[in-house]
């Protein structure tokens, strides 16, 4: 099963993982990544995070790259939570979890999920700094963190 | 056509959504642009073709290159940085 959130609320990885595999004895690896707010970005600190998105398109774009993870590896569920509002320092931002039978196909799916969701979903940050708010600019360390994926293909 | 700006581009240029009756001058992605970009101020300086944004039409990324059609959803945005 595939699930996609986009929501407010903060998450309990645990209690996620331990839903996805009640009952399910063909899962024998479990893969996940937990993104957190850091106090301190491109050197300046940082007191406030808020995340934008396009409602609509996100989910849509979410779909598409767990669709895409689909025709490659052999998993069998993904969990896809992303958080939009006001953050601080030290909370959760996203949630990806990958069930599999071997642990290659769950730690592979998970990371390219991300590399995914950093560079084609539609989110953005704006951070609070002692120089006040600005937008956070996109890397070009995470296009080239999802372009591995395409020369690996 | 609905057109929506997002994240530094609603806010430098004041704007969320518009609704704009396509001209047939303007009929694709690249067109609407530059056509944008000619409002001056703001406009010019954010869509510049030196400027990194992205488009996307009805929910999903698009070329320069690609027709609009009437009743279309676009949307203008800096490149995305969740996670």
């Amino acid at each position: 099963m595939d699930e996609i959130r986009v929501q407010r609320e903060d998450f309990d990885a645990g209690r996620e993982i331990a839903r996805l595999r009640a009952g399910n004895p063909r899962i024998g690896a479990i893969a996940s990544f937990i993104g957190v707010v850091r106090d301190v970005n491109d050197g300046d600190t940082v007191a406030e995070l808020c995340l934008e998105h396009y409602p609509g398109m996100t989910e849509k774009a979410l779909a598409k790259i767990v669709e895409e993870a689909r025709g490659r590896w052999d998993f069998i569920d993904t969990l896809v939570i992303h958080r939009i509002g006001t953050m601080r320092p030290t909370d959760q931002i996203v949630l990806v979890v990958v069930t599999s039978a071997h642990r290659g196909e769950a730690f592979a799916a998970c990371e390219f999920l991300m590399d995914y969701l950093k560079t084609r979903a539609p989110f953005w940050k704006k951070e609070s700094t002692p120089e006040g708010e600005r937008w956070v600019e996109a890397r070009s360390s995470d296009d080239a963190a999802a372009a591995r994926w395409t020369e690996r293909a | 056509m609905t057109v929506l700006y997002f994240a530094r581009l609603r806010q430098s240029l004041g704007l969320a959504i518009e609704r704009i009756d396509l001209p047939a001058e303007a009929a694709s992605v690249g067109a609407l642009r530059e056509r944008l970009r000619g409002r001056g101020g703001a406009w010019t300086e954010e869509l510049a073709p030196d400027r990194a944004i992205c488009v996307a039409v009805n929910q999903e990324m698009a070329e320069p290159g690609l027709a609009l059609h009437d009743g279309d959803e676009v949307a203008f945005f800096p490149p995305v940085t969740g996670g």
